[in-house]
């Protein structure tokens, strides 16, 4: 119990971050109108692929010669980002077809 | 400077979704966040790390981002609109894997440095490998699943709730067993070998009319465990991005479940599990077909029609000769609408962008409640391969395995012409009294080839 509170007071500005986060994700997704849910979880997708930034640091840390991390990082960054390419760029082409058209 | 560089990036990412909620600035809502991405990823790869910046693998770096840009790219440009959903899969479960890698190599870092770390930060690990895992191979399933395996709908064992319960269980155990045995790596690996199954055996129960429900839970998995990852590597854009992520995979997993009247466990549980107690009563009402002629000639003379599109349209690609009907029925002044049950489709939002694709102007398709409000004025409603969602018994018999789902209230129209393959019962193996109503007619046939019948007799009028 005391390991939890410690935990809590020394990580308190992190602990702020995370809850305001939540609440910050919730108001901004459910404003989102049902037309647009598809398009609005692919790019959700395409976020979620900010995992690669966790690779880029690992590869980076990593001993040049340290082939049995720099290998499986790679792969990661790899299918990370084709996670963030592919989202992004569907994406957009699914949006592109919503515009409005202008006719009478 | 390179954490304002993160902030940017973080401002971006939230101001970017919150322009997604109008399909006017839904465009740049999505370049916005691309930006905020692009800048994240420019701030890693230059900034200090603290320990030791002296190495310089750029290599290891570069070559992974140009071939996935170039596959990603790729893939993103080919997909058809139809296969959307399983593209979502895919691209959702190689986030999932790229979070259970790092996790992986974070963890065997941690126990060969044999470095007492925090508890928590193990924990934190842990809990990423085995949801990165589920997101992950569950995924996969649920791709093969959508796109028609036939290996995938069986993969479902005898008393799979139970093994499911047994293996959490023991997944819990070794976790324990890893961290009382001085951080042995081989509890790890059987822990993440039997994540990968249980993410495999999470999804095998469910049916494959309900993936949008399962398709928005595994992203919101993948959300939370970049949320994780974000935590390990105290990197705070990466948190704020997996949490959006895990918001917007939560809400549309509730909104799915919601539409369907179920709970989410139901859901997980798989199938309709009220099947014993099928509507008993037997419908031996009359059906009443409608000629070529007869539809058109009703269609003609009617000052406003509403189409019904479910996924029936979308599997026979009739998209755009409903279109074409459209147009021809405008000319004429007829006003034409859509309306779109949340559930049409194999993912959220699904219908709308079929016809996005079609070139259907969206303020032309109009929501459930929206839609239960017009059809009373509505002369002609044009049900396309949808059944459940349209079903009477939704709200008129409580025995019915569908009571309670929200419904398109289609009878309350003038005229109601069913466009179907057969008589054959929809998914939930329910049969269908709106095919008996007074005001209801059936045009049977393929969905394309009926919409293309239809078609060419207005075109003759």
């Amino acid at each position: 119990m005391e390991a939890i509170f410690n935990y809590v007071t020394e990580n308190e500005i992190f602990i702020y971050l995370l809850l305001f986060t939540i609440i910050l994700g919730f108001e901004v997704i459910s404003k989102v109108p049902t037309i647009l849910h598809t398009p609005l979880m692919s790019g959700a997708n395409a976020i979620s692929g900010i995992v690669v930034l966790g690779a880029i640091i690992l590869i980076r840390q990593t001993d040049p010669s340290n082939l049995t991390i720099l290998i499986p990082a790679s792969l990661a960054l790899f299918v990370g980002s084709i996670n963030v390419f592919g989202g992004f760029i569907v994406t957009d082409r699914m949006l592109g077809m919503f515009k409005k058209k202008k006719k009478k | 400077m390179f954490n304002l560089v993160f902030l940017l990036a973080a401002l971006s990412l939230v101001w970017g979704l919150r322009l997604q909620s109008n399909p006017e600035s839904a465009k740049r809502g999505n370049f916005l966040a691309s930006m905020g991405m692009g800048f994240a990823i420019l701030a890693t790869l230059f900034f200090e790390i603290k320990d030791q910046s002296t190495f310089n693998n750029l290599i290891w770096i570069a070559v992974p981002i140009i071939l996935s840009a170039s596959i990603g790219t790729y893939i993103a440009k080919n997909v058809q609109m139809t296969s959307m959903p399983q593209m979502v899969s895919i691209f959702n479960g190689l986030g999932g894997l790229s979070a259970v890698l790092l996790s992986f190599i974070e963890l065997y870092k941690a126990s060969s440095t044999n470095f007492d770390m925090f508890f928590s930060y193990q924990i934190t690990l842990i809990m990423s490998l085995f949801i990165g895992s589920v997101a992950f191979t569950g995924s996969m399933l649920a791709f093969a699943k959508l796109d028609g395996y036939r290996w995938s709908e069986k993969l479902s064992l005898p008393y799979q709730h139970i093994i499911n319960i047994i293996l959490l269980i023991t997944i819990i155990s070794l976790t324990y067993l890893y961290f009382v045995n001085s951080f042995a790596f081989d509890y790890i690996l059987i822990v993440l070998v039997i994540s990968l199954i249980y993410g495999i055996f999470f999804v095998a129960p469910i049916g494959g009319a309900d993936m949008p429900v399962v398709i928005s839970l595994l992203n919101s998995f993948t959300g939370i465990t970049a949320a994780l990852t974000g935590i390990i590597f105290s990197n705070n854009v990466m948190l704020l991005g997996g949490i959006l992520v895990g918001a917007a995979g939560t809400i549309l997993t509730v909104l799915m479940c919601e539409a369907m009247n179920r709970s989410l466990l139901n859901v997980l549980i798989g199938g309709f599990s009220a099947s014993g107690k099928s509507s008993n009563k037997s419908e031996d009402g009359e059906i009443k077909e409608i000629s070529d002629s007869d539809f058109a000639v009703q269609l003609f003379y009617s000052s406003s029609v509403i189409f019904v599109p479910g996924y029936g349209l979308a599997v026979a690609q009739a998209q755009k000769i409903c279109k074409e009907i459209q147009e021809t029925l405008e000319k004429n002044e007829v006003e034409v609408k859509y309306a779109i049950h949340p559930v049409a489709g194999r993912m959220p939002g699904h219908m709308n962008v079929l016809l996005a694709e079609a070139d259907v102007d969206y303020s032309k398709l109009i929501e459930l409640d929206e839609a239960n409000e017009k059809f009373t004025s509505t002369d002609v409603t044009i049900v396309v391969g949808a059944n459940d969602v349209v079903n009477p018994d939704a709200i008129d018999d409580s025995s019915s395995p569908l009571f309670g789902m929200p419904i398109l209230k289609v009878w309350e129209s003038k005229n109601v012409v069913v466009l179907k393959r057969s008589m054959n019962p929809g998914y939930a193996g329910v049969q269908n009294p709106l095919f008996f109503k007074d005001n209801s007619k059936m045009y049977f046939g393929d969905a394309k080839d009926s919409l293309q019948r239809l078609s060419s007799e207005l075109k003759n009028l």
